[in-house]
C-alpha cells in the first residue's frame, strides 16, 4: 500500500470510504451549523446589548477576546468536564470560538452608523427600538455579515478538531490518517473540509451583497 | 406658542450650558437663536424637543409642560432639521420624507400625495428625485429633502439647527430665500439656530443673542442693530452690519434737516435770492395754514424760467414720491432714481417736512459709515 503515491492513496481510500465521508461531512456541517446558529443569535444579541449598555462592552468584548486566544484544542478540552464527550461539547466550544467576530462586528457596525442619521431618527420621534430596527441594524448589516462570514470560515476549520473529543466530522479521517501514516486518508478529511470552507465563504459573500441596503451599494 | 420659564441645563459635572433663560415664541414667529460657539444656543433649541433634557425651569408648548408629554410623541409633532441633514442612506427620497407620517400611521395614499406635494414645495421634481437615494443628490438638494421631511406631518413648530451651515454660499442663499417664501405661506413657529449674523438678520422676525448660557437680548433685527443691549451684542453684530443692510437703517440717518421752507406767495426773485444765500437747490413750499407740505421749487427750473413766470406756483413741483419718517434708507435708495431733481421730502404724521434726502445726503451718510468702518478695521 505504501508503494502508491499520495493521489492513488487518496483515490483508493475514497473508493473504500465514500459513504463514511458523506456521513462525516454531514456531521461536520451539523457541528458548524448549530454552533454558528447559536453564535449568530447570541453574538448579534450581545453586540446590540453592549451598544445600549456601554459599561458592559469592555467585559463582553474582553471575554470573547480571551476565548479566542485559547488554543482551539485546549478549549475543546476545557469543555469536556462540563458537557462530557461528544457532539454537545464540540458545538459549545465552536460556538464560543465563533462569538468574538460576530459580537465585535455587530458592535462596531452599529457604532459606525452616522451619528447625524441616528440623531435625525430620534429627533423625528422614533423610539429606541425603532431606531435600532429601522436605522442601526439595516445600516450595520454589511459589517455584521462580514463578522458572520469570518466566524463561519474559522468554524469549519476548527470543527475538524472536534474529532479529538469524539464528536466525529471530517477530522476523523485526518487523525486516522495521521496515526496510521496514510497521507491519502488525511486528504480525504482535509479536501472536503477545505471545500466546505470555500463554499461557505462564497455563500456569505453573496449573502452580504444581497443584504446590503440598496442606497449603500 | 413656546414658553421658557427660568430654564437651565446643568450637567452632572456642574457645567451650566444654559442658565435660567426665559422667553416666549409666539405662534407663527421666526425666532433666530444666535451666539458664539458654546453660548448654549443649540442646547436651548434641543431642549424644546427634549433631545437634550433641561434640568431646571419649565418649557411649555401651547401651555403644556413638555416633560409631561411622551418624548417620541412630542418629537413627531415638531419638525427637526439638522446641519448634517441626516437623511437615511438606505431609504429613497420618498421614503425619507414619509418617515414621520408612517410613524404616525397615516394611510398609504395620503402619505404618497403628501410626499409629492412636499417635493414640489421644495422645488424637486417628484418624478426625477422621488425614487433616488440620498447619495445621488447634492448637499443643497439633500437639505431641501431635509426641510421637506421636517414638514411632512405639517407640524406647527419647526426646529432648525444651523441647517444651511455646511452649504456653499450660493446654495445657502437660495435655500434661505426658499425658506422665507415657504414661511410666508406656512406660518410655522420656527426656532432657528445659527452663528451667521447675516442669516439671522435675513430670516428672523426676532433674534435672540446668547452668550455663556445667558440670553442677552431678544428683539427685532432693527432694534438689535439700533439699540444693542450691551457692548457684547454691539460687537457681535459688527459695526459694518448696518451699512450692509440699508433696510435696517432709518431714513432719518441719511437725510438732512437743513430745510428751507417758504410760502407759495413768495415772488420768483425773492425765491432765487433766498436759495442763493442759503446755497440750496430746492426750496420746500408749505401751506400757510398748518405748515403742511405742498411741493418744492427747484433752483434750476427757477433760473431757466425766471423771465417767463409771474409766480413760483407755475413751476411748483408736487412730488409723486415722499417718504414717511418710519421709512428706511433702503426705501430712499430705491426711490432716488425715479425722483425729479433728486430730492425726496421726508414727512411726519402731520405731513410736515422734517427733512429731505438728496443724492448728496445719501452719499455723505453711507460714505461716512464706510469710512468709520475703515477706521475700525485698521
Amino acid at each position: 500500500m505504501n508503494n502508491l503515491n499520495i493521489w492513488e492513496q487518496f483515490m483508493q481510500q475514497a473508493e473504500m470510504r465514500w459513504s463514511e465521508v458523506l456521513e462525516a461531512t454531514s456531521v461536520h456541517i451539523q457541528l458548524v451549523f448549530f454552533s454558528m446558529l447559536i453564535a449568530i443569535v447570541l453574538g448579534i444579541g450581545l453586540g446590540i446589548l453592549i451598544t445600549r449598555v456601554p459599561k458592559l462592552s469592555t467585559v463582553v468584548l474582553g471575554g470573547a477576546g480571551i476565548m479566542q486566544t485559547i488554543p482551539s484544542l485546549a478549549l475543546l478540552g476545557f469543555m469536556i468536564p462540563i458537557f462530557g464527550i461528544g457532539v454537545n461539547t464540540a458545538i459549545a466550544a465552536l460556538f464560543l470560538y465563533s462569538l468574538l467576530p460576530i459580537i465585535r462586528n455587530t458592535y462596531t457596525g452599529i457604532k459606525d452608523v452616522n451619528k447625524a442619521t441616528v440623531e435625525a431618527a430620534k429627533g423625528m420621534g422614533m423610539t429606541s427600538l425603532q431606531v435600532l430596527i429601522k436605522v442601526e441594524l439595516p445600516l450595520a448589516i454589511p459589517m455584521i455579515m462580514a463578522g458572520v462570514r469570518t466566524a463561519a470560515v474559522i468554524n469549519v476549520g476548527t470543527a475538524t478538531l472536534a474529532a479529538f473529543i469524539g464528536a466525529g466530522g471530517l477530522g476523523d479521517f485526518i487523525f486516522l490518517g495521521i496515526t496510521r501514516g496514510i497521507d491519502g486518508l488525511i486528504l480525504l478529511g482535509a479536501i472536503p473540509a477545505a471545500l466546505l470552507a470555500i463554499i461557505l465563504e462564497i455563500f456569505f459573500t453573496y449573502l452580504e451583497r444581497w443584504t446590503t441596503p440598496e442606497g449603500l451599494k | 406658542m413656546i414658553k421658557f420659564e427660568h430654564v437651565s441645563k446643568v450637567y452632572t459635572d456642574g457645567f451650566k450650558a444654559v442658565d435660567s433663560v426665559s422667553f416666549e415664541v409666539p405662534e407663527g414667529e421666526f425666532l433666530v437663536l444666535i451666539g458664539p460657539s458654546g453660548s448654549g444656543k443649540s442646547t436651548t433649541m434641543k431642549m424644546i424637543n427634549r433631545m437634550i433634557p433641561h434640568t431646571n425651569g419649565t418649557i411649555s408648548i401651547d401651555g403644556k409642560d413638555i416633560t409631561k408629554l411622551n418624548p417620541s410623541e412630542l418629537r413627531r409633532n415638531i419638525g427637526y432639521v439638522i446641519q448634517q441633514i441626516g437623511l437615511f442612506p438606505h431609504y429613497t427620497i420618498e421614503k425619507n420624507i414619509a418617515i414621520v407620517p408612517e410613524l404616525k400611521g397615516w394611510d398609504k395614499e395620503k402619505i404618497k400625495d403628501r410626499v409629492k406635494e412636499l417635493l414640489i414645495m421644495v422645488d424637486l421634481d417628484p418624478e426625477v428625485y422621488g425614487s433616488r437615494y440620498p447619495k445621488e443628490l447634492s448637499g443643497g438638494q439633500q437639505q431641501r429633502v431635509g426641510v421637506a421631511r421636517a414638514l411632512a406631518s405639517d407640524p406647527r413648530v419647526l426646529l432648525m439647527d444651523e441647517p444651511f451651515g455646511a452649504l456653499d454660499p450660493i446654495t445657502r442663499d437660495q435655500l434661505q430665500d426658499q425658506l422665507i417664501t415657504l414661511q410666508r405661506k406656512l406660518k410655522k413657529t420656527i426656532v432657528f439656530v445659527t452663528h451667521d449674523m447675516d442669516e439671522a438678520l435675513k430670516l428672523g422676525d426676532r433674534i435672540a443673542i446668547m452668550k455663556d448660557g445667558n440670553l442677552l437680548q431678544i428683539d427685532t433685527p432693527e432694534k438689535i442693530l439700533q439699540e444693542p443691549a450691551s457692548n457684547f451684542v454691539e460687537e457681535f453684530i459688527g459695526k459694518d452690519r448696518i451699512i450692509q443692510n440699508p433696510e435696517l437703517m432709518p431714513v432719518v440717518s441719511v437725510m438732512t434737516t437743513r430745510v428751507v421752507t417758504s410760502l407759495l406767495n413768495l415772488s420768483p426773485e425773492k425765491a432765487l435770492l433766498m436759495m442763493r444765500q442759503q446755497k440750496i437747490t430746492s426750496l420746500i413750499i408749505e401751506n400757510d395754514l398748518d405748515d403742511s407740505f405742498i411741493g418744492l421749487i427747484s433752483a434750476y427750473e427757477l433760473i431757466k424760467k425766471m423771465n417767463s413766470i409771474q409766480s413760483i406756483e407755475e413751476i411748483l413741483i408736487v412730488p409723486e414720491h415722499t417718504l414717511t419718517i418710519t421709512a428706511t434708507a433702503k426705501d430712499a435708495i430705491m426711490m432716488m432714481p425715479s425722483v425729479k431733481y433728486g430730492v425726496i421730502p421726508v414727512l411726519n404724521e402731520a405731513k410736515k417736512v422734517v427733512g429731505i434726502v438728496t443724492r448728496g445726503t445719501l452719499l455723505t451718510a453711507l460714505s461716512s459709515q464706510w469710512t468709520e468702518l475703515e477706521g475700525i478695521n485698521e
